[in-house]
């Protein structure tokens, strides 16, 4: 579907245009996620999409659909409630990586224990953007935030290992250049039975650029593009020539119980033996 | 007739809100509410209803919140620190208009506190505890058949008026085992949220001709709107607009404060002729009465004014009763919450005094009917 049709049928057009920056990629991952759901053929009215606070979470009020703009780093447990009540809504989230992995990191992590059936979109850019370029537990190790004048002092998650090692059974990263993989990645995200997440590396020329001299957004792109590697081909490259790249790709792909279902089973369960 | 049960307040509060149509209930466990999240977990797939024990306090009330925004009549149920973690989220609802049941069966603080005994040190907190300018609605019972009827009607106040409301009880309350008539189905009135009809032209935060709020569709039927803590147009989408701004909050307080004589219930007892009232409100009240009927005995002229539901609160009648007491004693235990309420309201015309405490003793008849006799001397 071509931008216009697909902006004709998806987004609230008279909440446009966006209050996002020039060169800031979330538009990208918002039209992923479009393309995505169109690809898949998602009734609107039975899609629900639950962001938190900061720039990515935003992306809700443009796009028409069932939305809910909650707190800061909550929309996860906002979704477990609309999940659980009404199983046959599909829920999105889309959280930033201050909303999802600072304030909101318990729930990460319970959502992916739960394994409840939720699809958490991440757009990572590396800094609290809102707020104007404070670091965020994903700004690389000495790389500058307003409130690390110095360079960060910690070291960053890896928000792939971090959803893998608290059960989600489907987790993937992509960025926001390589968008073909990443709108598969967002569709076989929504189509998985499960907790699954998919962190989209976006650029913040505004916010991460200019303080950490980046470069332009174009810039910034084209170190997407000449940085990251599919992790298939990563694990063939010899170490060398690993230096100074980040992977790309699907890391886990699996099948456990998922928690409304077994939830269900209890109710119906229950039934049978009421009426047995 | 119907048989009495031996009951828990904590448990009567379950029963109450499954009667009112409770099908989704997601908490943490803390002492002493921990019972409503076990009995629940219990009953509501029984139900066909969903319980979650959720990570935190903070995602027990957001996972409630979800679940009424997509239909679904919610509760969750904490105590003390519970509460406090819970206050950001509780204006969210306020400012969304979700219908919603917090509990709070309260214990002793500050923070700790003595989290097995019994308080009545949240009533500020629950009318102001989240950060900005919102009305609440809470309530307070003062037995385990009260707890019943109150949620149910806790319940009905959510869903009539769009908003959360607070059920105020305590350690003292919630644990009491008393026989109660567990009223029967169609016995107690219940109300659902108005919905818009299929297909029906609709602007989500605008209030219809000759109804109190906004019509509130579940999420799923066809009405895609959208949710914002932001300040929001009927649209539901954000505005900066200082106007917008004013009318949106001047209207959440009018839905409210308009409709004082519908939310409002109390109970008088031996007011007629009182010279001296108490006022005062759940389990503490049942410490007032046998002191004011042994005061009557010995002649003296004492009453009680029990206010049920605490915020709004039942200004009209205390005020009144400014006018025709000799002395106003506000009971309750803690250190002088609604004794500032009280005190707002009385605008000093008769003297305001206080008895309570805040060290998980409640407060004995004796020491009622004493002070009572020291103020009347």
């Amino acid at each position: 579907m071509r931008s216009s049709q697909l902006v004709e049928k998806y987004f609230r057009t008279k909440n446009l245009p966006h209050i996002w920056c020039p060169g800031c990629s979330l538009g990208i991952a918002t039209r992923s996620l479009v393309v995505a759901i169109d690809e898949l053929g998602l009734d609107k009215n039975k899609t629900v999409i639950v962001s938190g606070i900061g720039c990515s979470s935003r992306a809700v009020g443009y796009l028409d659909f069932n939305t809910i703009h909650t707190t800061h780093g909550r929309a996860l447990a906002f979704a477990t409630g609309v999940k659980l009540a009404n199983p046959e809504l599909h829920v999105i989230v889309i959280s930033g990586d201050g909303d999802a992995s600072a304030i909101g990191g318990n729930h990460l992590i319970h959502a992916a224990r739960r394994n409840i059936d939720l699809t958490l979109l991440i757009f990572n850019n590396n800094i609290y953007g809102m707020t104007g370029g404070q670091f965020s537990p994903t700004t690389p190790h000495a790389a500058l935030g307003t409130t690390a004048p110095f360079g960060v002092v910690e070291q960053p998650f890896d928000l792939v290992k971090l959803a893998e090692g608290a059960g989600a059974t489907y987790v993937a990263r992509g960025t926001a250049f390589h968008v073909n993989p990443l709108v598969k990645y967002y569709k076989n995200a929504i189509e998985h039975k499960g907790f699954s997440m998919v962190e989209t590396i976006c650029i913040c020329p505004t916010y991460y650029g200019r303080q950490n001299k980046s470069g332009t957004a174009v810039q910034m792109m084209h170190w997407l593009k000449d940085s990251f590697v599919l992790n298939t081909a990563y694990d063939k490259m010899p170490e060398e020539k690993r230096q100074g790249k980040h992977v790309y790709g699907e890391f886990v792909k699996k099948d456990l119980p998922e928690y409304v279902e077994e939830y269900v089973g209890i109710i119906e369960r229950l039934k049978g033996e009421e009426d047995a | 007739m119907s048989k009495a049960v031996l009951m828990q307040g904590n448990w009567a509060c379950v029963e109450g809100a499954l009667y009112a149509g409770m099908r989704f209930y997601s908490g943490y466990p803390i002492t002493p509410s921990t019972e409503i999240a076990e009995l629940s977990a219990q009953k509501l797939p029984l139900y066909g209803g969903k319980f979650i024990q959720m990570e935190d306090e903070i995602s027990g009330i957001a996972a409630a919140i979800g679940a009424s925004i997509s239909g679904t009549k919610s509760m969750t149920a904490t105590s003390g620190p519970g509460f406090s973690l819970k206050q950001e989220n509780i204006g969210y609802a306020a400012m969304t208009e979700v219908p919603l049941v917090i509990v709070n069966v309260m214990r002793v603080g500050p923070s700790t506190g003595l989290p097995t005994a019994s308080s009545q040190a949240d009533i500020m907190q629950a009318r102001f505890g989240s950060h900005g300018d919102y009305p609440i609605i809470a309530v307070s019972p003062n037995s385990v058949t009260e707890t019943f009827t109150l949620t149910v009607r806790a319940f009905n106040l959510a869903e009539k008026y769009r908003t959360p409301v607070m059920f105020l009880t305590d350690e003292t309350i919630g644990h009491a085992r008393e026989p109660i008539v567990l009223p029967k189905p169609g016995e107690l009135p219940i109300y659902d949220r108005v919905q818009p009809a299929d297909g029906e032209e609709y602007m989500p935060f605008r209030v219809e001709p000759g109804e109190i709020v906004p019509r509130m569709p579940a999420y799923g039927r066809g009405f895609r709107y959208n949710m914002s803590g932001l300040f929001h147009t009927e649209t539901g989408f954000p505005s900066n607009s200082p106007e917008n701004a004013q009318a949106q909050i001047d209207r959440m307080f009018a839905k409210i404060y308009d409709n004082v004589d519908d939310i409002v219930t109390y109970e008088e007892f031996e007011l007629d002729d009182a010279e001296l009232v108490f006022v005062t409100y759940g389990s503490t009240s049942r410490s007032v009465i046998p002191a004011i009927k042994s005061l009557r005995k010995q002649g003296y002229k004492v009453g009680m004014f029990r206010a049920i539901t605490l915020w709004p609160s039942p200004a009209k009648q205390i005020e009144a009763l400014a006018e025709r007491v000799k002395h106003i004693v506000v009971a309750e235990m803690n250190r002088g919450q609604y004794l500032q309420e009280v005190a707002r309201l009385v605008k000093g015309k008769v003297p305001v005094t206080h008895i309570g405490r805040a060290n998980s003793e409640i407060l004995l008849p004796s020491e009622i009917e004493a002070l009572a006799k020291e103020v009347l001397s």
